[in-house]
């Protein structure tokens, strides 16, 4: 027996891309299915918003280099979507955050200028929307830094995060502050939970009072709650009388996870379902149209019908494209022609491993409306597009906000023509 | 001894585990106890020790629950909590089973043996002197959330029933819980899927084992599930559905028993794994085909909703959710707590009641604060942990659907 649903729109990953289309679809009217074989990249990511770092080199007004860019890179998920489509992706996120589960807790920034954030080992790292808890680590101030490792959190390593610091020329020094949870080590998470207890921030403010100087602000790793992180980061700027920011960690990262939560909510409240566990194996097609994808479900494989389907499942490192023992590589799926594979005799990888490797920019082949080029009906949003090299441009998140949003644009646009004729 | 094949099959998913820590962020147990490290060191790190029989802790695998989470969240595909499993029935195998974990994994001898006497049995499980007794001669800890016989058994309302015997034909596995201390849910079932044209039929059936797998007695589980997918094999051989209220034990069904027990190949499990549906699963196929009917009768109230772990496990999402949304007047509010901490059989035990009600802790402090005067949820044992932890009644969602029907 194979179970059967239908709904308008079905897409495929729960990351930042998909979650941004679903939320966008259904608030636009959709009847809207996510599936998804586990929790996506959110976990995992620092919960920055970059757009544009580097091009290769540091980019301080993402909004001025964008033209730029994509003249120089006609393939990238920007070209195809156009600069102008990037800002309102980032509004609308920013809008749901703020009217997520989390009271108060806001983003800030936006393509006019790229915040200089330390990264978990110090480095200074470009985004454009950080979280407001991270706002007060921008390198640009010269501010004395102080960062806080705490020895139950083995993963987070303060006087390396400060010795890179310095080396970026702001004066910055190392505390370690010694505080029970009741175990001899804990991950991020686990103090994200923590910190939203305020009798322990009391605890953990007595401590670590006494080890601060005047006139420096308090650099902690990204821990700073879940539930009510706004508060909690509110809460120890007054006790401490300073400013304090997030580093993010090593994962399990607790500002990604307050990004799943309030996208999460957001497509509830728009009335979308979210099914996790069901890993999508193939799809069914009349010609060019896909009419649905068969999703694994235990003892029976269910068929979710839909009339759009939005592909959103990451690139090589998601599993959404897969490269064979043979060299030939693939999307998942629905088995669609990749963009941007080096040609038989061509290197596919460079020595260099941080330099420009020839495999990075493979991806699903669209056109300019982000439809899989041999699909009438199947749009592509995410890592799994073609052109752009996330990690040596600072990208990542921009492009999967910007074409989240800009795929389910496309699609409620016919959707709407198609009611209109 | 499991087939050490079957055993490779799962063994090899471990080798996707990129360590990248998302099914930690999923544990509800890991979370609240230093006694468990988390999925991941104790799944796909701890078993490349295992799987070579070089030393790993041992103690450590008994504090998983079971719940299945871990699995369900990995982007991978790893087997995390049936590579557990596995692991805790190897330690179990050395170590032996306490002659607690025997008795509390039978529910059938245990409702046999208080069903005729339920008045007295009832009171003995409410005196405290009996339960401190319990605690100390069983370990079964005195305040765990044991349930009341309902003093009669849903299989006598069964043969007794007049069936209309029109119909499209379904049969109903019901399960322990409804047999022995819910018949009443067994009644509402019965009458929403008969209300919805379908002709109920009751085989013969006994437990599917679930509590014997869970405690790590997986010979005694196989016998079980084999027997019980024996006596349901020749209905679904026909095309005809299975559909079962008890969500933890239709999982069992339809997948546990075949990657946690190695009966892949076993061809009754294997035809009805592929008919058995969770109700609120078949409910909402019907609905989407236009077949549901929705003559539902105003309900005013506010009721929680709570996903239970293993109905999650069907990878399904919520179908409750979109059915109780069908009922005027019915305000609904999700619950995204994990876990409300039983895992069936864990949280009754002396050495892990606190940790479960640890875990569920989060969980009841989200009905408090719902304002909901009544929890849904699908599974029987968390519905009797939500009543313990929130002092609030717990229904499954077709409680409230019949409510709604007005039967």
């Amino acid at each position: 027996m194979t179970s059967s649903l239908h709904y308008d729109a079905v897409v495929v990953g729960v990351g930042v891309a998909g979650l941004t289309a679903a939320i966008r679809l259904a608030e636009g009217g959709a009847r809207v299915c996510v599936l998804a074989k586990g929790v996506g990249s959110t976990h995992l990511a620092p919960g920055t918003v970059d757009v544009l770092g580097y091009r290769p080199e540091r980019v301080e007004h993402p909004a001025a280099a964008l033209p730029e860019f994509v003249g120089a890179h006609p393939d990238h998920p920007y070209a195809l979507i156009g600069p102008d489509a990037i800002a309102p992706a980032l509004d609308r996120f920013a809008a749901l955050i703020e009217r997520g589960p989390q009271p108060g807790y806001r983003y800030t920034g936006g393509l006019d200028r790229n915040h200089l954030l330390p990264t978990a080992v110090g480095a200074i790292r470009p985004s454009a929307l950080v979280p407001e808890t991270m706002a007060a680590g921008d390198a640009r101030s010269s501010v004395p830094v102080c960062v806080v490792g705490m020895r139950v959190l083995r993963d987070f390593h303060a006087s390396l995060c400060a010795g890179n610091i310095r080396r970026a020329g702001i004066p910055a020094r190392a505390v370690e502050v010694e505080i029970d949870v009741g175990r001899v080590e804990a991950n991020s998470l686990g103090l994200a939970r923590r910190f939203d207890d305020e009798s322990f921030r009391a605890a953990f403010v007595g401590r670590l009072a006494l080890l601060l100087r005047p006139g420096e602000r308090v650099a902690l790793p990204a821990v700073l709650g879940l539930r009510d992180p706004h508060g909690a980061w509110s809460d120890l700027q007054r006790r401490l009388g300073r400013a304090v920011f997030e580093v993010p960690t090593l994962p399990p990262s607790a500002p990604g996870m307050r990004v799943y939560n309030a996208l999460v909510a957001a497509l509830r409240a728009a009335g979308g379902r979210l099914v996790l566990g069901a890993e999508v194996l193939d799809v069914e097609r009349e010609g060019d149209r896909v009419t649905g994808v068969r999703a694994h479900t235990s003892g029976h494989d269910t068929i979710y019908h839909a009339g759009w389907i939005v592909l959103a499942t990451g690139g090589f490192a998601s599993g959404g494209i897969e490269l064979g023992s043979d060299w030939a590589a693939s999307e998942t799926i629905l088995g669609l022609s990749l963009q941007g594979m080096p040609r038989p005799g061509e290197a596919r990888f460079t020595a260099d491993y941080f330099g420009h490797q020839p495999m990075a920019g493979v991806g699903v082949a669209v056109d300019s409306s982000l439809r899989a080029r041999e699909t009438e009906n199947v749009y592509v949003a995410g890592a799994a597009l073609p052109g752009a090299v996330p990690w040596r441009e600072g990208s990542g998140q921009g492009i999967a906000l910007a074409t989240g949003h800009f795929a389910a644009q496309a699609v409620l646009e016919r959707e709407g023509a198609a009611a209109t004729a | 001894m499991i087939d050490d094949l079957f055993h490779e099959r799962l063994r090899s998913s471990l080798d996707h585990c990129v360590k990248c820590t998302i099914c930690e962020t999923a544990c509800p147990v890991a979370n609240v106890t230093p006694l468990f490290p988390g999925p991941k060191y104790a799944g796909p790190q701890a078993e490349r020790f295992r799987a070579h029989g070089q030393p790993a802790d041992e103690s450590s695998v008994d504090y998983c629950s079971g719940c299945g989470l871990c699995t369900m969240s990995c982007p991978q595909g790893v087997k995390i909590a049936e590579l557990n499993a596995h692991a805790r029935y190897a330690v179990k195998q050395r170590k032996g089973v306490p002659l607690r974990d025997r008795l509390i994994a039978r529910p059938t001898v245990l409702g046999r043996l208080g069903t005729p006497v339920a008045p007295i049995a009832n009171a003995m499980l409410k005196a405290r002197p009996a339960r401190v007794l319990a605690e100390r001669v069983l370990g079964i800890h005195r305040d765990a959330p044991v349930p009341r016989f309902a003093g009669r058994r849903f299989r006598t309302w069964a043969r007794r029933r007049q069936a209309p015997g029109v119909g499209t034909k379904i049969v109903y596995f019901h399960g322990c819980g409804t047999e022995y201390y819910e018949p009443d849910v067994g009644e509402k079932v019965v009458a929403v899927l008969e209300h919805n044209g379908y002709s109920v039929e009751i085989p013969e059936q006994d437990c599917c084992g679930l509590p014997l797998q869970s405690n790590g007695l997986f010979e005694d589980a196989r016998k079980y599930v084999q027997r019980l997918a024996r006596a349901l094999a020749p209905h679904a051989r026909d095309g005809t559905l299975i559909v079962g209220n008890a969500t933890s034990c239709t999982l069992m069904l339809k997948r546990e028993a075949r990657e946690i027990l190695g009966l892949e190949d076993d061809p009754d499990l294997a035809l009805v794994s592929r008919q058995t549906y969770d109700i609120c699963e078949l409910l909402l196929e019907l609905h989407d085909r236009g077949q549901l009917r929705t003559d539902f009768e105003p309900v005013e109230e506010v009721v929680a909703y709570h996903a239970p772990c293993q109905q999650q496990g069907h990878w399904i999402g919520k179908p409750a959710l979109e059915l109780l949304a069908l009922v005027p007047g019915l305000d609904v509010r999700e619950l995204d707590a994990r876990c409300c901490g039983i895992a069936g059989t864990y949280g009754f035990k002396r050495e892990k009641y606190q940790i479960a009600m640890d875990a569920g802790a989060e969980l009841f402090n989200q009905v408090e604060a719902s304002g909901a005067r009544v929890v849904a949820c699908d599974s029987e044992t968390c519905r009797w942990q939500i009543e313990h932890g929130t002092r609030r009644p717990s229904v499954h969602p077709i409680e409230l659907l019949h409510q709604a029907y007005r039967l």
